[in-house]
């Protein structure tokens, strides 16, 4: 008998993950592609850092911080009353910094890649930049909002190396598919690492299908 | 009255250079800036439009001070009753014509000023439409269209019919002469061409690198004297037949032929811009050099 909850928490996990860095990133993203201040180079690299760092060097980072024997996660226990090293809100926490990257990255280079005339022509019509923001210029990267939503989901789902080092392996709360794959290899228990692994290939498979079919349709009405 | 005095470093291909110009504008004045690419004329406009912040200067607007920099005051973009036209239109991909139109309106603005704009630019038609779908003429319209819904005070056009042939661009110096006159706006214009400079200003600034080197009437500063005459008309030399000794110059849609003498025909070559202007009897034909 197969256990699908590693699923649900997998989803549960990436689409959380999703909606609060979907809501970080457009401000972050806007700042990056029209910032010309001196520290923007300091924040790309911060940004950045995910995509090279090895998944248990940051695992392990928040594991230290967010532990309770140290100032921030004793901090965050005072006053929040939850403990983020193995649980749940851990994860989230740890998976909004560790996908970051695939959210701004998309983003930015789409607002980068706009002419900076329509900015400027919304700003001459009288419209505040929240305004040029939502009605403009967001609406004019549509591929790149929906290529930093996938990439972000997928690769949240895909996590392996930081939800093991701040999660650890707890059934029904931190235990995610791609662990309970290890787990089930470890046990020896092939058919059921078999079935996780199968679903979490052919459900990447399909959300990147989507992504690709969907932006190529969307090139093509816009070169009409 | 507007009257702006404003200086900022400008970083061309040339090197750096320093735009520094002085200005003062009548209400309902057409004023044409006209220089080579680099002179500075795009950098006046943004930083009349707010878009750019100068090194120093002041622009004030019947009386409102919009920029004062030793003051510390810099009016937003947001906030200067301006119309900006850019070069490349920058129509708004995700709404239709007059999506375009609407969407420059202001709060608590009655929408009448849209179909009145829709109506006087001849966009009826294409009300639906997305601007990929457009030619650069009807852009062009729409564009216009859009920088006079929030009835500016004061129209920026940056070059804006220079990547239309002739026939279109003649056709939309109408539009902008008539909505400049129908909405009593002061208008300036930049450009690099003459005879669109003839047609259009009132009063044209010379500029290069940075600095204005000349200003009066097009005739004063595309002539150094002034030309008489009962008619005076700019156009491009198409041919010159040494045989028949007579120049034909394309005006617009128009020939004309002038008769010279041979020691006068060689001094001119197709492609020259040319005045031809009529004295008693028959046309006189006059080289266009600027300075």
């Amino acid at each position: 008998m197969t256990d699908y909850q590693p699923f649900l928490i997998t989803f549960r996990l990436a689409l959380i993950t999703t909606a609060i860095l979907f809501i970080v990133a457009i401000p972050l993203a806007y700042w990056l592609a029209h910032s010309k201040s001196k520290f923007k180079s300091v924040i790309e690299t911060l940004v950045s850092m995910p995509l090279v760092l090895p998944p248990s060097v940051l695992g392990f980072y928040f594991l230290i911080a967010f532990g309770p024997s140290h100032g921030l996660g004793q901090f965050i226990e005072h006053y929040f009353n939850t403990r983020l090293v193995f649980s749940f809100g851990g994860l989230v926490v740890a998976s909004v910094i560790y996908s970051l990257p695939f959210m701004v990255h998309p983003i930015q280079a789409g607002l980068a890649g706009l002419s900076p005339n329509l900015k400027e022509a919304s700003f001459s019509l009288g419209k505040s930049k929240m305004n040029t923001l939502f009605k403009v210029l967001l609406p004019c990267i549509k591929p790149s909002l929906l290529t930093g939503l996938v990439l972000t989901f997928a690769h949240t789902v895909g996590e392996f190396g930081v939800v093991l080092m701040i999660g650890g392996n707890i059934p029904g709360q931190t235990r995610v598919a791609s662990i309970a794959i290890y787990d089930e290899v470890e046990a020896m228990n092939y058919h059921s690492a078999n079935v996780y692994a199968g679903i979490l290939f052919a459900v990447t498979f399909i959300i990147l299908l989507t992504v690709y079919f969907v932006n190529h349709r969307y090139a093509i009405t816009k070169n009409l | 009255m507007i009257s702006f005095g404003i200086s900022k470093v400008l970083h061309t291909a040339q090197g750096k250079a320093l735009l520094d110009v002085m200005c003062d504008i009548e209400p309902g004045e057409l004023v044409g800036i006209y220089g080579a690419s680099g002179a500075g004329k795009t950098t006046i406009l943004r930083i009349l439009a707010g878009l750019l912040l100068p090194d120093k200067g002041h622009i004030s607007v019947g009386g409102n001070m919009w920029l004062d920099t030793t003051a510390g005051k810099n009016l937003a973009p947001q906030k200067r009753s301006v119309g900006f036209v850019f070069q490349d239109y920058a129509l708004f991909p995700n709404m239709t014509v007059k999506g375009n139109l609407a969407y420059a309106l202001q709060k608590g603005q009655p929408p009448a000023i849209i179909d009145e704009l829709m109506e006087l630019m001849e966009l009826q038609q294409l009300s639906g439409r997305y601007p990929e779908t457009l030619s650069g003429g009807q852009k062009q319209r729409v564009a216009l269209a859009r920088a006079l819904v929030r009835q500016p005070k004061l129209l920026l056009l940056d070059e804006p019919l220079s990547a239309l042939d002739n026939e279109l661009r003649y056709r939309l110096q109408g539009h902008i002469l008539q909505a400049h006159k129908r909405y009593g706006l002061t208008t300036i214009l930049v450009s690099h061409d003459v005879p669109e400079l003839f047609r259009m200003a009132g009063r044209i600034l010379v500029l290069e690198q940075g600095k204005i080197v000349k200003q009066g009437t097009p005739l004063e500063v595309f002539f150094n004297e002034q030309a008489g005459g009962a008619f005076q008309l700019v156009g491009d030399v198409v041919d010159v037949n040494m045989e028949t000794r007579v120049i034909t110059v394309l005006v617009y849609n128009n020939v004309v032929k002038v008769q010279v003498t041979a020691a006068e025909a060689i001094q001119y070559k197709q492609g020259d811009r040319v005045l031809v202007s009529s004295d008693t009897f028959s046309p006189v034909i006059r080289k266009i050099v600027v300075s």
